[in-house]
């Protein structure tokens, strides 16, 4: 039995355990309260686990969110005499669709800006349900709010409450080893790295906030019902920050690390009731510790537990099938044409009408003294800056306006100059989300595919038996393979490699050079950019010598080294 | 058209206020690319102070602003090495939480050492203003007004005209390459810092005889003051100041016009309204990060 499936019963009996113990166990109203607080705000910090923990989206709205779900069964229930279960579905609705709108507005731009629409969402919800009496009932709040059938008794209201949660933590917690998950895992590690492996970071930050806002409405309109009022002050400004501030407490990553820092959020007052006698003291001690653990714990409760704990996984015992490449093949004549391609910089002409054509299959240098224009070319290619002219076709496809991760699909692959992983994850999981890029016609469907193709991809770098491993734990050169591999389990049809050989040793740069080798020996076309004239003499068939953002030669790798100006530009000969 | 004029003076009244606080967020924000929500609170606390020592201990009033500013520039101070300092080289948000953690713990410790019950500071000047034509001047809103623009060419003066002010200059565009000149950037830092809750002090003194001054004042002018920045384009100076401005115009028209109630939400959907039409705010940021 796999760790994660012994994780799984564990989780489902404790769940069964906890919705039991909250069915039977009698007890004061006041416990009740507590513990109907507790689960119900629990719902609305998986939330944040999802879009803070895997995505790493700031949401300063939580609160706000989670009284759209608590209003719309409190006034759907009480003035509309709407069913509560149709009131609850709607009020999840309203959140999703409130999250979704908030962030088609501001996820594009940066974080802080994020930060500040969710605190004027918030602000004026406030507002309104304040002072929109004749909707909302203004700061009376609104009370009686009935339970639904069958779930009249507090008691039995709280088992349900419990239920809905383990079920929200279980879907949260699954939900960042899926396809999804790992994107935004992704997205949180390294935006520019996850485009260029085909995840729509705009998209994926979108589902994770509107994700967030789904699950504050769930648990705000179990809130409504569970207590039986709502007023405008219980989901203010304060209340997002408590609850932003269970999640980091607990370890935003995790939502077992969310429910223990909803939990101690919501029991430390209570121990602390003392502290309450002089007001303001307990908030001002709450506000140390949010500095506190910022400061000492920046995973978390939980983060710092399974630090400690986290046994090495065995590396998987099965030696992979070789790894195959078949790059697609529409017939066209060049696997990567370039034609006239212009990118300036304001003034600066950084590339300036270059036109490239790489051959099918083998290697294509690119080469030109520093600042000529290559790592602009290379960008401009994968889409991560645009065009200011020209054109650029992959397999015959016009790609020139498509954004970087829609290139991966018409088969572009490429490394980066500065290594850009995804290092919060192992290293099978970079080369999984390198592998399960659209348009990869080489793997059905299917995890055991898809983690052989990866386990493959490390296999062929010669890393495969260190995959379960933390990308901080590789040396430099390794993780410029396992950026490799990363690429490579795309199946690409054109492969870009930015100055793979930059600060590796001399056995380094020998490995690299047969690892391009055996790439090339499968029919692989790569585009390669680098310094190092043996690398490039030995591996390439054809260079483009770039300088000062102009084609200044192009043709047979000999060739091309023995014209004057070449050695003129690389040496600074006179002429 | 009185009227007009009469909501005209208010609005920029109120408005200086806004800009010199966000004003202190831009410093800090082109210093330390931190968001620094704790930055109304400086307000808040500079305000108590002077009830304290105005109020209370009953000095002569430009003794306790004295007094009341230099405890600002020690908090600010403070500030940078406990909530900054120790994060500096951690991402955006553990920061940016950590300044959120500290604008609870700066009001709650006001709050438990002085109560819940608003305080009240009076002005500056006895005479409470006097009638110019149509429009009534109120002498705080003069006060504000003066020491708004004041602070704004001191200011010009000290970035654009003095070596130290370069130096500012230089620690918010390059810290590496200010350090490989020779520039204290840590101490350029610790500098920013201390200016800024001076700026926020100020403010918030300014601005405490037309509101009551309680624990909630800081967070309500932060957040206007974070929306002027937005308004006029993250870390773009010139666009804080205009940005506080337009905040208080467009709220004291709003209240007047259209609903008081609501008043508190206007400066909410202008910078929704903003974010949608041109992020970029009037003056632009510059966003770029390299591949």
């Amino acid at each position: 039995m796999s760790r994660s499936a012994i994780g799984q019963v564990f989780y489902a009996l404790l769940a069964a355990v906890l919705v039991a113990l909250a069915a039977t166990v009698k007890t004061d109203g006041y416990i009740a309260n507590i513990l109907m607080q507790a689960a119900t705000y629990a719902i609305a910090v998986f939330g944040l686990s999802i879009v803070l923990g895997l995505c790493g989206q700031i949401n300063l709205a939580q609160a706000a969110f989670f009284a759209l779900g608590a209003y719309s069964v409190a006034l759907g229930t009480v003035d509309y005499h709407i069913p509560f279960w149709l009131c609850l579905l709607g009020g999840m609705a309203i959140a999703l669709a409130a999250g979704a709108g908030l962030g088609l507005m501001t996820l594009r731009l940066g974080g802080h800006y994020l930060a500040m629409v969710t605190i004027s969402f918030q602000q004026i919800l406030t507002v309104v349900l304040t002072n929109a009496i004749g909707f909302t009932h203004g700061p009376d709040g609104v009370s009686s709010i009935p339970r639904p059938a069958g779930f009249a008794s507090g008691q039995s209201f709280l088992a349900l409450v419990v239920a809905i949660m383990a079920i929200s933590g279980y879907l949260v917690w699954r939900l960042a080893d899926t396809r999804l998950g790992r994107a935004m895992r992704a997205v949180r590690d390294n935006e520019l790295a996850a485009s260029a492996n085909g995840i729509d970071v705009y998209r994926t930050k979108l589902i994770a906030f509107a994700l967030a806002a789904l699950l504050a409405g769930l648990g705000g309109g179990l809130f409504a019902s569970g207590f039986s009022y709502v007023s405008p002050d219980q989901f203010a400004f304060a209340d997002s920050i408590v609850l932003l501030t269970m999640a980091l407490l607990g370890g935003a990553a995790s939502p077992i690390g969310s429910a223990i820092g909803t939990g101690l959020l919501i029991l430390i007052p209570e121990w602390l009731r003392f502290l309450k006698s002089v007001p303001g003291l307990y908030l001002a001690v709450y506000g140390a510790a949010v500095i506190l653990i910022v400061l000492f714990m920046p995973d978390g409760i939980w983060g710092y537990i399974s630090k400690l704990f986290r046994a090495r996984k065995p590396a998987p015992s099965k030696a992979a099938e070789p790894l195959t490449l078949r790059p697609l093949d529409s017939g066209a004549p060049m696997a990567l044409e370039v034609k006239g391609l212009c990118k300036h910089f304001g003034g600066l002409k950084a590339v300036d009408g270059v036109d490239l054509q790489v051959r099918r299959g083998g290697a294509h240098a690119l080469i030109g003294p520093n600042g000529s224009g290559k790592t602009t070319m290379v960008n401009v290619v994968t889409g991560l800056y645009r065009a200011t002219a020209g054109e650029i076709f992959v397999d015959g496809v016009d790609v020139t306006t498509l954004p970087a991760h829609k290139r991966t699909v018409a088969g572009l692959a490429r490394t980066f100059q500065n290594i850009r992983l995804f290092r919060s994850m192992t290293a099978l999981e970079n080369v999984v989300v390198g592998a399960e890029r659209d348009g990869n016609a080489l793997i059905e469907r299917g995890r055991a595919a898809l983690w052989g193709r990866a386990r493959a991809a490390l296999d062929f770098v010669g890393l495969e038996n260190r995959a379960n491993e933390a990308i901080p734990s590789f040396s430099y050169g390794h993780q410029r393979l396992i950026e490799i591999a990363r690429a490579l389990a795309a199946n690409p049809t054109v492969l870009l490699l930015d100055e793979p050989a930059a600060g590796l040793n001399l056995s380094e740069k020998k490995e690299l050079h047969d690892l391009l080798g055996r790439i090339a020996a499968q029919g692989l076309t790569i585009l390669l950019i680098d310094h190092d004239m043996t690398l490039i003499s030995g591996a390439a068939r054809h260079v483009t010598v770039l300088n000062f953002g102009r084609r200044i030669a192009d043709g047979e790798t000999a060739d091309v080294l023995r014209q004057p100006d070449v050695a003129a530009a690389y040496l600074g000969v006179s002429e | 058209m009185d009227l007009f004029l009469q909501l005209l003076f208010t609005g920029v009244g109120i408005g200086a206020v806004y800009a010199l606080v966000a004003l202190g967020f831009v410093l800090i924000f082109r210093a330390t690319s931190v968001v620094n929500f704790a930055q109304g609170d400086f307000s808040m606390v500079a305000a108590y102070l002077m009830v304290v020592f105005a109020v209370d201990l009953g000095w002569p009033y430009w003794v306790a602003f004295l007094i009341s500013i230099a405890g600002m520039a020690v908090l600010g101070a403070v500030f940078n090495l406990t909530v900054y300092y120790p994060l500096r080289h951690r991402t955006f948000l553990p920061v940016l939480i950590s300044t959120i953690g500290a604008s609870i713990f700066l009001a709650n410790s006001v709050l438990a050492l002085y109560g819940p019950q608003p305080q009240v500071l009076p002005g500056w000047l006895d005479t409470p203003g006097f009638q110019v034509g149509p429009v009534y001047l109120d002498s705080q809103y003069l006060i504000i007004i003066c020491v708004t623009l004041a602070l704004v060419a001191f200011q010009y003066w000290l970035f654009e005209r003095t070596l130290i002010g370069k130096k500012l200059q230089a620690t918010s565009q390059d810290k590496e390459m200010a350090t490989l000149l020779g520039i204290p950037v840590a101490g350029m830092i610790m500098l920013t810092f201390v200016y800024s809750a001076v700026l926020g002090g100020i403010a918030g003194i300014l601005v405490a005889p037309i509101l009551f001054v309680s624990i909630q004042m800081g967070s309500t002018i932060a957040l206007k003051a974070f929306a002027a920045t937005i308004i006029g384009g993250f870390g773009d100076v010139a666009g804080a100041i205009l940005g506080g401005f337009a905040i208080g115009i467009i709220e004291t028209f709003g209240a007047a016009y259209i609903s008081v109630p609501f008043k508190d939400a206007f400066a909410f959907l202008v910078v929704i309204l903003f974010l949608i039409v041109r992020p970029q705010g009037i003056f632009g940021e510059r966003v770029a990060e390299k591949a």
